[in-house]
């Protein structure tokens, strides 16, 4: 077995979570640490995706499909095929083998009084007038001060595509989100490969090695987001490797290099948190109501997620799971009925062979 | 409230979660047989934001699109594996005991069982590779964690100890022997410690039947595919309960009558044991059990327990004939087959449509909220709702 083990932290019970005694679910502070890597790894890195600035332009699926030369598909996966989803301007349609960034697009309208003039920002939520506070931190980075500045502005809210008014009685405004493998703290997809193709790499991201997979396809059904899939003609599977081959070599995933508003921001998974939770803390103090935060949470059922969102609705309606858990933490407990189920096998033919013979 | 218009002010915004944003258009495709309710407060304005008060009727989707991957496994090679895996490694079991309490031709017949259901799994499961011929890359790690890591070191030693056992019996015969002889010339003076190494091949076999036969159920309940998951702990018996029907009724098939009374006694309890456990499947889970009644999986489902109850009556009333025996057998072993499809059809039409993967975390998650909320001391779900986020 190599130093840097490709089977997941769970099971071990000598040095796991005191509380649950194993390390198949809950906050993990060092995964790089719990995959088998010395003191010196790089920190954990991963993306933060604001999508209240993102603006659908799919620079990241471009840049994406280029720098690691992915295959053309259409809205459902088929691969070499040109086809309209028929369904919004999004022709990418979901994440697959060969979609590692996918732009969702939702378009929403909300009914708003008449004599009340409205003018939102993305997601504002306000009814009264009142100055938008904002909170930002002493600690807050250039990047933080450049979205609210420019794009909070009180004078580009009525411009805004996002926000724009259509017709007296109701206001539109377009979601748009670029989906990517979440880099899951507990990853579904890592625990179940049989192989070991999949792994953690020194920077807490979750990579397959096409030299290694042989295509059993057991890490599909296992991402509870729907991220990873098979590519049929090739029989293996594919997804995003944070472009494990550009952090080698010191340079940022070709999404976010590509992101022209930095709603795709990489970095230091700790310092994306804060930023994240800064960001949160201006548009909620600018009355965006229904903004969240989405895999940041380190409590949740993956552990919090190294690729986390910024969202203006609830998860399911950019089609992310509301409440995703990783299969394995109920691993064990399967065990258990499995090994009873043999017993039983075991048990029953036993007794069937006691007795009357006949 | 009357009738709706959709331009009703707006002046709920800031108490309706959601701030009353809803997706834009006429008919809402992202919420797919929605029920249209008349007058409902709201307009198409509020429609999936009242889902916290009524989760089961609707729910938000990307398009209707599924959120999880459908499994790419090939179907029916793969329930085909599970129904072959639990008839193999139950006949393990019995031609194992048979061996030892003097029963020559059971144990022949479930040596032979199982021998050609582990060989044939083995064809399946490399056969479902998207790179068959890195089947070995199964072996370079072993994890707890992936069910078909722990089972391929379940399945390996298993087919290498029934193959032994079966390809022994096939060696007592004298034509095979003659033949064998003109490959590996030595094989004849190996003749007297033939049945002491089959019987040692058939105990090695069956130390690994039992969870030959149950670690299936783990394998598919260890996803994210809602109706595999959610009925996790007992999928795992409903699999040893089919695979005792199978195993029992085939080897109660093949086997003369006076031999065969273990065989219909594990055929019988294997019964009992599955059509319990998959009532709980079927009728435990809510929202996530209903792909066990609709559609194909219900079919088969419905097919498979007609015939294994039927199985069940024949074998209990005339097992003791041999017709009696060999309809049986037969009705037990498809009965098992229809399973185990009926099952995989379950998963794969939970996996497709979205409520299955939404409603049953969101009901979830807003639990956990107004426990919180609870806690908090609070009664207002959107307080907990800014809490907990």
């Amino acid at each position: 077995m190599t130093a840097v083990s490709s089977a997941s932290p769970g099971l071990s019970k000598d040095h796991g979570d005191p509380v649950t005694g194993n390390r198949l679910y809950g906050p993990l502070p060092d995964v790089q640490g719990e995959a088998g890597y010395e003191t010196d790894h790089p920190a954990r890195v991963g993306f933060f995706t604001d999508t209240s600035v993102c603006i659908g332009c799919k620079a990241c699926e471009v840049a994406c499909k280029e720098w690691n030369t992915l295959p053309m598909d259409d809205s459902h996966g088929t691969r070499d095929a040109l086809g309209l989803s028929g369904m919004s301007y999004d022709n990418t349609g979901q994440l697959g083998a060969n979609s590692w960034r996918h732009v969702a697009f939702i378009e929403q309208s909300r009914a708003v009084d008449l004599p009340m003039p409205v003018f939102g920002r993305p997601g504002d939520d306000r009814q009264d007038a009142g100055q938008p506070v904002n909170p930002i931190s002493p600690q807050a980075d250039s990047t933080l001060n450049a979205q609210t500045s420019v794009l909070n502005a009180e004078s580009l809210s009525q411009f805004d595509p996002q926000t724009g008014q259509s017709g007296s009685d109701k206001q539109i405004r377009w979601l748009m989100s670029s989906d990517v493998c979440k880099h899951c703290t507990h990853a579904g997809c890592l625990d179940v490969c049989p192989t070991g193709a999949l792994f953690r790499t020194e920077f807490g991201t979750v990579v397959v090695q096409g030299d290694i997979c042989n295509g059993c396809g057991y890490c599909v059904p296992a991402c509870p987001y729907g991220v990873i899939d098979k590519r049929e003609d090739d029989g293996r599977v594919f997804k995003c490797t944070m472009c494990y081959d550009r952090l080698t070599d010191g340079l940022q995933p070709a999404c976010a290099t590509a992101c022209p508003t930095q709603s795709i921001q990489f970095g230091d998974l700790d310092e994306l948190q804060a930023r994240a939770d800064a960001r949160l803390a201006t548009l909620k103090g600018q009355g965006v109501e229904t903004a969240r935060l989405y895999g940041r949470d380190e409590d949740d059922g993956v552990g919090g997620n190294g690729a986390f969102f910024l969202l203006l609705d609830e998860p399911e309606v950019y089609g992310l799971p509301p409440d995703p858990i990783v299969t394995t933490r109920d691993l064990p407990s399967m065990w258990k009925a499995a090994a009873t189920g043999a017993a039983v096998i075991v048990g029953v033919v036993a007794s069937a062979f006691v007795g009357r013979r006949r | 409230m009357t009738e709706s218009t959709g331009n009703e002010p707006a002046g709920q915004a800031p108490v309706t979660p959601g701030a009353g944003w809803h997706r834009a258009g006429g008919e809402d495709l992202t919420r797919p047989r929605r029920k249209r309710r008349r007058g409902g407060g709201g307009g198409w304005g509020s429609g999936n934001r009242e889902a916290a008060m009524v989760p089961e009727a609707e729910f938000s989707s990307y398009y209707g699109r599924q959120i999880i991957k459908s499994p790419t496994w090939k179907n029916p090679e793969v329930p085909l594996y599970f129904f072959l895996g639990g008839a193999a490694g139950t006949s393990s079991v019995i031609g194992a005991l048979a061996e030892f309490t003097g029963r020559p031709k059971l144990a022949r017949n479930a040596e032979y069982t199982a021998g050609i259901g582990a060989l044939a799994s083995v064809v399946l499961l490399i056969d479902d590779l998207g790179r068959p011929e890195r089947f070995l890359h199964m072996l370079r790690v072993f994890k707890p964690t992936s069910p078909l890591s722990v089972g391929s070191y379940i399945l390996s030693p298993f087919s290498a100890f029934t193959s032994a056992a079966a390809g022994i019996r096939l060696l007592e015969l004298e034509p095979v022997l003659r033949l064998a002889a003109k490959a590996l010339p030595f094989l004849p003076s190996l003749a007297g410690a033939f049945p002491a190494l089959r019987k040692a091949s058939a105990v090695g076999a069956a130390a690994f039947g039992g969870p030959m036969a149950t670690y299936t159920a783990v394998l598919i309940a260890n996803t994210a595919v809602p109706s595999w998951h959610a009925p996790h702990d007992e999928l795992p018996f409903v699999f040893a309960g089919s695979a005792m029907a199978a195993g029992g009724g085939i080897t109660m098939a093949l086997t003369p009558v006076d031999e065969a009374g273990p065989s219909r006694k594990v055929a019988l309890s294997g019964v009992a044991l599955e059509l319990a456990a998959i009532h709980r499947v079927e009728h435990g889970h809510g929202i996530v059990s209903e792909p066990y009644h609709l559609g194909k999986a219900g079919k088969l489902l419905r097919a498979a327990k007609a015939c294994t109850v039927g199985g069940a009556g024949v074998t209990a009333l005339l097992g003791r004939t041999r017709a009696g025996g060999v309809l049986g057998g037969l009705l037990l072993a498809a009965g098992s087959v229809m399973t185990r499809m009926g099952i995989f059809e379950a998963g794969m039409a939970s996996a497709k449509d979205p409520k299955y993967t939404v409603i049953p975390q969101r009901e979830r998650l807003e639990a956990r909220q107004a426990e919180a909320a609870a806690r908090a001391g609070t009664d207002d779900p959107h307080e907990a709702r800014s809490v907990v986020r």
